[in-house]
């Protein structure tokens, strides 16, 4: 995983390696938000971490929780990073500004979940996964659904590096080929088999309910656990 | 790693008054349940466990919605082991009245009364006495605040959003001795940790899967938010499931398949995963959040965490749906018995 690892089993890393790592912007300082800072740290990426106001207020939770992470205003944030990550409630998603994010990559580790979170009015459309309901408010972005399915109280302790026998797969999905690969990329380096899943709307099966959340499964019976499941069919689930 | 526990040890019981069953694994009824829970506390006291803790839920499976009246029962028969609530649901319950239940129990009990508080896992209660989820961060700080301000006794002056102001309002009951103790349940969200610090009350980390070990940032972060604060340090416990039998594989026996069920009931409405006995031979391992075995595995595991964790005070959250009331009663006694004084013997 670390490059000096790689070195000592022969691969020399490239000399761009880290630099070339794009910044990673963690909106949200909440259960997830810390987490996802840390883990993408440990994997050799440059963090911001920002909650919805004023920097100072979320100093100590990114000092104590997210040593390395710089704590900013969203826009700080957003601004000079290549992938964004939104850690925020479902709920709260209305009132973050479609503006903020035109342009950028954005991670969608949010799940619609009604009965633990009630019901919310912009979401409540069964005929589309909730990511593409974040893709068609966030017009000016590319939106990649992952992260969603794993607890993030497992997120640090199941990473394992490449080839180990009981690596944990994560599914990438997303409508932009290229941003599902820079995604999956951040998911392989964090510790984890990235499975990319053409599409958004596939995405759905990432989703509550749906045959991968919250279990542990390797990349082969990951994939399997898709092909299983039609999508098409899961639109009154 | 955090500095050593500098408050006594306490050792403690949760419940969340699921519905007991009998020898036929047939469900009792609500108020039988409840009044089961009444023999357990009792007994809790008898075997020398030092808290007794209900948590409030409306649902057919948990129907311990008033656990102050349940508490008062309690005390009334018992006149040692403290009692409290294991959460309180504050977002969508009136810290007036929360106050005023909770310092009756205070007096009906000499002096015993606890409140842990919290936002509340489910949704049950905020259908039910009118609140509106899109509210819950608002309600929940409002309310965590005002319920600081009733603690100290004295008249009160508060205004907010969510509920009418206070103007130099004195509340009644009026405490014996002083604040009774008060808890925020944590979950894993850092902002309520920070909150507990701000507003005085103790840290209550909730570990139900994982690591516990995970948690021991939490801990770092408290001390250090009330150190930022200019507080005195306030103590850390930590409320996790668990079931103690004569040995380990007995204790597994009967927790598993009520546990798996259980999970499958909620996981219907939920959509997650049911958990294969694989994962929950993990939990139940050094490295995950159950405490279910004998004695001697249970009481091991606990030590090994208030010092990891930092912590001074466990609550173990007995019961899991459908478990007998004998069974239930079998682990309190070895609780209180076993597991309790080996736990002491093992951190001193």
């Amino acid at each position: 995983m670390r490059d000096d690892d790689l070195a000592a089993a022969g691969v020399a890393p490239a000399a761009t390696t880290l630099s070339s790592r794009p910044r990673v912007a963690v909106l949200g300082a909440g259960h997830t938000g810390p987490v996802i800072a840390r883990v993408a740290m440990a994997a050799g990426y440059p963090v911001t971490i920002a909650a919805s106001g004023d920097p100072a207020n979320i100093a100590l939770i990114t000092d104590v929780l997210a040593p390395g992470a710089e704590a900013r205003w969203a826009a700080d944030a957003v601004a000079d990073a290549g992938i964004v990550v939104l850690a925020i409630p479902l709920h709260r998603f209305p009132d973050l500004d479609p503006a903020l994010l035109a342009g950028r990559l954005v991670v969608d580790t949010m799940n619609y979940w009604p009965p633990v979170d009630g019901v919310q009015e912009m979401f409540d459309d069964p005929a589309y996964g909730s990511s593409e309901i974040v893709q068609r408010r966030l017009a000016r972005s590319r939106v990649v659904k992952t992260l969603n399915h794993i607890g993030y109280h497992e997120l640090e302790d199941d990473r394992r590096p490449p080839g180990a026998p009981d690596r944990r797969a994560l599914g990438v999905a997303g409508d932009d080929p290229a941003a599902v690969r820079t995604v999956a990329d951040l998911i392989e380096r964090i510790g984890y088999d990235a499975v990319p899943l053409d599409g958004l709307r596939v995405g759905r099966l990432l989703q509550p309910g749906g045959p991968v959340f919250g279990v542990s499964l390797g990349r082969t019976e990951f994939t399997r656990a898709l092909a299983r499941t039609d999508h098409t069919d899961r639109g009154s689930s | 790693m955090t500095t050593a526990p500098a408050f006594p040890l306490v050792l403690g019981l949760d419940t969340f008054g699921d519905v007991t069953h009998d020898a036929d694994d047939r469900p009792l009824s609500h108020a039988r349940t409840i009044r089961d829970i009444v023999e357990q506390g009792v007994l809790a006291d008898q075997v020398g466990v030092d808290f007794f803790g209900i948590g409030e839920h409306h649902t057919d499976d948990f129907p311990l919605s008033a656990a102050d009246v349940v508490l008062g029962a309690i005390a009334a028969r018992t006149s040692r082991i403290r009692l409290g609530s294991a959460v309180t649901v504050l977002s969508s319950d009136d810290p007036v009245r929360v106050f005023q239940r909770y310092s009756t129990l205070d007096a009906v009990s000499g002096g015993r009364a606890e409140v842990i508080l919290g936002r509340g896992s489910s949704i049950d209660s905020f259908p039910l006495f009118g609140y509106d989820l899109a509210d819950y961060e608002q309600l929940f700080e409002e309310k965590a605040q005002l319920f600081a301000e009733l603690r100290k006794g004295g008249p009160v002056t508060w205004k907010g959003t969510m509920r009418a102001a206070l103007h130099e309002q004195d509340v009644v009951p009026h405490t014996e001795s002083g604040p009774f103790p008060a808890w925020i349940g944590v979950g894993g969200n850092p902002q309520s940790v920070i909150r507990a610090a701000r507003y005085d009350y103790g840290l209550m980390l909730a570990i139900i899967g994982g690591s516990p070990a995970r948690f021991a940032p939490f801990s770092r972060l408290f001390h250090q938010a009330l150190t930022q604060l200019g507080k005195d340090p306030l103590p850390i416990g930590v409320h996790s499931p668990g079931h103690v039998a004569a040995t380990d594989e007995q204790a597994r026996e009967e927790f598993f398949p009520r546990y798996q069920e259980m999970i499958r009931r909620v996981a219907r409405t939920r959509g997650f995963a049911v958990p294969t006995r694989e994962s929950f031979l993990r939990e139940v391992g050094p490295h995950g959040a159950l405490y279910v075995g004998s004695p001697e595995t249970v009481a091991r595991k606990i030590a090994a965490n208030l010092v990891v964790l930092g912590a001074n005070r466990f609550e173990m959250k007995y019961g899991m749906g459908g478990l007998s009331h004998e069974a239930l009663m079998t682990g309190i006694e070895l609780y209180g018995t076993r597991v309790v004084p080996r736990v002491r013997e093992l951190l001193s």
